[in-house]
């Protein structure tokens, strides 16, 4: 099938509405959107969890499903419409003209085929190929998008690659029968930070050589400023605000970007002289839509009788910027430039005594190579190797690392789930690491607490919320009847800022950031001193995540809690920690002050990471460095420095060390140490990966 | 894999011995061994004279002691006794009366190949055992060739469409014919198909349509020799239709989860029809779970069959089963259980490997 020729938009959505159809009732999704993409173009929609953003994209492929429909408006395709395709004629469209690349890249390619077929599908429906011109076609984009050996790739089930392997296949299918329309659908959402660099790298050179619009759906503005033109910013099914990168980032003209921008923690955040500022309230679901303004009643400029008329707001057209458009009856009289009402500043809690010391920790685990048909032959995973450190009273640690790193596995062992194969974990200068959870005091259990990464799967679906803290109260005998644990169950619900209501209240009726503040609850139960927080708030909305880390923070300053942050992003620990300690493959290859380990010297991975995490700050030049491959398997590390596969700096080493030799702790600073065989003058020329650029 | 083959057969051998332990200790209880005593000897014989006829058999040595007997580890019973004209009769289990001493074997067991005497059949009962297990095994055949394609044909289509008007007939359908035991549906299928005075045969037979006097027969009593469409279709299509139902609706349950996973919807995006979607995406997945329960049927249709096999007057494994359990046959219903074991552990082995082989990710991994 040959491709006509068109100029003129590639995509124009006019006022589309979506619906939902229940048994109940009708759920729109997605409402009154309109938003054009010109050939070349790249169109980023971004929006929380629930705004529609992903319905939009399934509406261009016409893929809604049984229950799903448009009901207004109309999405046209290089000036044909979608909507009035037949089946046969989008199928024609769909995959050769309009590819998707999704989230989850292993659940979107089939388990049971192999790659190459996958791939070579694509040219035999669409433009008739033969099996053998079809697989030349795939082995060629298979190099294009920079995976090692394509033969073999070709040749492969799905299970066999690594994460960011499955997306480069995913973005290879799409790119298959050259597509003039790409639509991503948080594509590097499941991938590490490192990875997610190298794949959005990836798909703006693809962007560019073979001339692809795209629609960048995604949650991450940092993302959609690196690899977009334009933004469209939805909210609750609308598209609140539309225009130039550079206009919607700085010149917003709708409250609810302004409020998105001030609840992400930017280079220039600290949580004691500038806190972030949440949103206030929660996310309105689809059918309990306020009146007027969604956003109304959440916004700081709100105005009673006018922002809540029952009429529906329209877009309107901003004077400066090109086709840059808001949807806010009082854009035109708000003072965008005024500075926000400073939240107050909080006095940092001093750091105190020495309450956890690890000391040469280690944790080996054995693994059968063949585990179903048992050979007998078996590895060891060395999940940690010699960690030293140590926490005090009222400190924020931060442990960083991509996945695989050993850092849950540390959590484990700390909180006695695993016991240590060597060293030490001193908890008050007694050792706990050779004591599992089942035979701990309950002092021990009690101090020593956890915060997990998903409040969905940590809340048990069929007890009251007062029950499960309750619950926990028994298990750390607080209290001595049952009146007197409600009593402090209750103080537990003021604690975490959620209405005494909630005691009644089943998990299922609570947001994922009421859920989170529950299980953040049960873990201060017992005066818990040690908290580890497992990625607290990835798995929560952006403008709920500063409020859930408010907090965490606020308790810690009340308490004098020690806090163990786990997380892989780095904006959030800039934020908010004291100490950061940066883990590869199992090592602690950075330990230092915040301020030590974000300025230079700093170590090569540490400033891979710094550079691959998007910033969303038009004012921030980063210095570029993408990290080729991926992370090596724990079962078979790299000899010599485990960082050595990946290193940029490995040439400025003489002689070969990083190769051979396991680099030795070497003290930068006064407590900042790094484990790297760079020479000091080497560390003395780095530059900082993040400058603001001077306005 | 050789290694995890070889660990299955150890688990089998392992599995039967302990299995024929336990029916050995069963049926050899006291009260059943008096019972059998009874029955093979005389009905009116006195407390002595089943103690004597069990002595005289062997029967009344330790348990552990018979079980090495019947196994072929210990040597068989022997017993001389010298009978009212004082004549010595030595009898034994491993020798018939009257062979010459040279020539008695001492040893007898499985491990020998003998499997014994049924008691109720007078006959060897490894014989016994192959010609119903080949008669049942023919019957089986039949009923996988027809049960599983029209099983997996139900599943997919109802489960390709779910919520369809498709998939609802044909979820009642499998629904129904599971819920119909064997000896109602087979019971409707002679009164339509094999009954001169009721159902089609009458009418056919009055058209011409059939020379005979019905269409099909209700007995398959000759089908063990010689199986015709005629004579064995009937019991084939009770037995497929009961377990049919089973296996379609996990095909179905299967097939209608993967049609909603993501790989299929990118099969879809990609532009693929929706027969290659369902063909070429969705089915081999979607057949990775009904294939462990194929396999499971195998060892419920060796012992289900028992109400077929009787309602069709078809001399198979599983009448063979009930007439030793009712009889207390010993040797008989050991052999049987060594069989059962055998391929509940066989099927089971086929089934791991051949999921192995549907699932690329346990393959490889």
């Amino acid at each position: 099938m040959t491709k006509p020729d068109y100029d003129g938009p590639i995509l124009e959505i006019d006022n589309l509405s979506i619906s939902f159809f229940t048994r109940l009732r009708e759920i729109p999704a997605v409402m009154d959107f309109s938003v054009t993409v010109q050939p070349g173009e790249a169109v980023g929609l971004v929006g929380e969890s629930g705004c529609g953003k992903s319905t939009v994209a399934l509406g261009v492929m016409q893929d809604l499903g049984k229950n799903g429909r448009v009901v207004g408006g109309s999405i046209k395709f290089k000036g044909q419409d979608l909507g009035q395709m037949t089946m046969e004629e989008l199928r024609n469209i769909r995959g050769s003209e309009i590819a998707m690349i999704y989230q989850e890249p292993m659940a979107s390619l089939n388990p049971a085929m192999k790659i190459g077929k996958q791939l070579m599908e694509v040219p035999m429906i669409h433009q008739g190929m033969s099996s053998s011109e079809a697989f030349d076609r795939a082995l060629q984009v298979v190099t294009d998008v920079k995976l090692p050996d394509p033969k073999r790739i070709l040749n492969s089930f799905p299970h066999q690659l690594s994460g960011g392997q499955q997306q480069r296949i995913v973005i290879a299918m799409a790119l298959m029968s050259e597509p003039s329309l790409l639509i991503l659908d948080e594509p590097t959402t499941a991938l590490d930070v490192t990875v997610e660099a190298a794949v959005v790298e990836l798909v703006k050179d693809l962007g560019k050589k073979y001339g692809t619009s795209m629609l960048f759906i995604s949650h991450n503005l940092g993302l959609v400023l690196e690899t977009c033109d334009r933004i469209c910013v939805m909210y609750s099914g609308e598209a609140v605000e539309t225009g130039r990168i550079e206009d919607v980032f700085d010149k917003m003209q709708h409250p609810y970007t302004q409020a998105l921008f001030r609840s992400i923690p930017l280079p220039g955040a600290d949580k004691n002289s500038r806190p972030l500022v949440a949103i206030p309230g929660n996310f309105p679901l689809p059918h309990e839509r306020p009146k007027g303004c969604n956003f109304g009643p959440r916004c700081d400029y709100f105005e009673e009788g006018r922002c809540n008329a029952s009429k529906a707001i329209p877009m309107a057209h901003v004077e400066h910027g090109d086709r840059h458009e808001s949807r806010c009856l009082r854009f035109a009289e708000i003072d965008w430039d005024a500075l926000p009402v400073a939240a107050k500043k909080k006095e940092k809690g001093a750091i105190g005594e020495v309450v956890l010391k690890i000391d040469n920790l280690k944790k080996y685990y054995e693994v059968s190579a063949n585990a179903i048909f048992g050979s007998g032959s078996s590895k060891v995973v060395k999940a940690n190797e010699t960690l030293s450190f140590e926490a005090r009273e009222s400190e924020t640690l931060a442990i960083v690392g991509e996945s695989g790193c050993g850092k849950s596995t540390f959590a484990k062992v700390l909180m006695g789930l695993e016991t240590a194969t060597e060293g030490q974990i001193l908890l008050d200068n007694k050792p706990i690491q050779d004591i599992p959870i089942e035979d701990r005091d309950t002092k021990t259990i009690a101090d020593v607490q956890m915060v997990f990464q998903n409040p969905f799967d940590t809340l048990n679906p069929s007890m009251t919320i007062g029950r499960q803290i309750i619950r926990a109260l028994e298990i750390f005998k607080v209290g001595n009847n049952e009146s007197e644990r409600r009593t402090r169950m209750l103080e537990l619900l003021d604690l975490v800022k959620l209405p005494r209501e909630f005691a009644d209240r089943m998990p299922r009726q609570l947001s994922g950031g009421q859920k989170q503040r529950v299980g953040i609850a049960r873990a201060f139960a017992g005066d818990a001193r040690i908290v580890v927080a497992d990625e607290p708030v990835s798995a929560l909305d952006v403008s709920v995540q500063a409020a859930v880390t408010d907090l965490l923070m606020d308790i810690q300053r009340e308490h004098k809690t020690t806090l163990l942050f786990i997380s892989h992003d780095l904006s959030i620990v800039r934020y908010l920690s004291d100490r950061v300690m940066v883990m590869y493959l199992g090592h602690v290859v950075e330990l230092g002050t915040t301020d030590q380990v974000f300025a230079p010297p700093y170590h090569p991975y540490t400033e891979a990471l710094l550079s691959a995490v998007p910033i969303a700050d038009t004012s921030v030049i980063k210095k570029h460095i993408v990290l080729e491959g991926d992370i090596p398997s724990a079962m078979n590390p790299p000899p010599g420095c485990p960082f050595q596969t990946r290193c940029g700096w490995k040439s400025q080493v003489p002689g070969g060390l990083c190769d051979t030799e396991m680099p030795a702790v070497r003290q930068l600073a006064d407590g900042h140490q790094v484990k790297c065989h760079l020479s000091d003058e080497k560390f003395a020329e780095m530059e900082p990966v993040i400058k603001i650029a001077a306005e | 894999m050789g290694t995890f083959i070889l660990r299955r057969l150890g688990q089998m051998l392992l599995t039967a011995i302990c299995l024929t332990f336990i029916v050995f200790f069963m049926t050899n209880l006291l009260p059943n061994l008096e019972k059998l005593a009874k029955t093979q000897g005389n009905f009116r014989m006195s407390e002595e004279a089943v103690t004597s006829w069990l002595g005289d058999r062997g029967y009344l040595a330790p348990l552990p002691y018979k079980f090495g007997q019947w196994v072929g580890v210990v040597p068989g019973w022997v017993t001389e006794k010298i009978d009212d004209d004082g004549v010595t009769k030595v009898t034994g289990r491993c020798f018939l009366p009257n062979t010459h001493t040279q020539d008695r074997s001492r040893f007898c067991g499985v491990l020998q190949g003998h499997w014994g005497t049924s008691t109720v059949f007078k006959t060897n009962v490894d014989g016994l055992v192959a010609k119903r297990l080949a008669a049942t095994g023919k019957l089986m055949g039949f009923v996988l060739l027809l049960m599983v394609p029209m099983a997996l044909i139900v599943g997919v289509l109802a489960g390709m469409r779910e919520g369809s008007k498709l998939d609802r007939t044909l979820s009642t359908f499998s629904i129904a014919s599971t819920a119909t035991p064997e000896y109602v549906s087979g019971v409707i299928f002679i009164a339509l198909f094999a009954s001169s005075k009721f159902g089609i045969s009458p009418l056919l037979a009055e058209w011409g349509w059939i020379d005979t006097k019905t269409l099909l027969l209700g007995s398959a009593k000759q089908a063990v020799e010689d199986a015709t469409f005629r004579n064995f279709f009937l019991p084939v299509l009770t037995i497929s239709l009961y377990g049919m139902g089973y296996i379609a609706r996990m095909t179905r349950a299967s097939m209608a989860e993967v049609m909603t996973a993501q790989y299929v919807r990118t099969a879809r995006l990609k532009g693929v029809s929706f027969r290659n979607v369902v063909m070429k995406h969705a089915l081999r997945n979607a057949l990775i779970a009904p294939f462990t329960v194929i396999m499971l049927q195998v060892p419920w249709l060796l012992n289900g069959v028992v109400i077929v096999e009787t309602l069709f007057a078809y001399d198979g494994f599983g009448r063979l089963l009930v007439q030793a359990a009712s009889n207390n046959d010993i040797e008989l219903l050991m052999a049987v259980s060594v069989v059962s074991v055998i391929v509940v552990l066989v099927t089971q082995l086929i089934s791991d490997v051949g999921y192995v082989f549907l699932n690329p990710r346990i393959r490889i991994s």
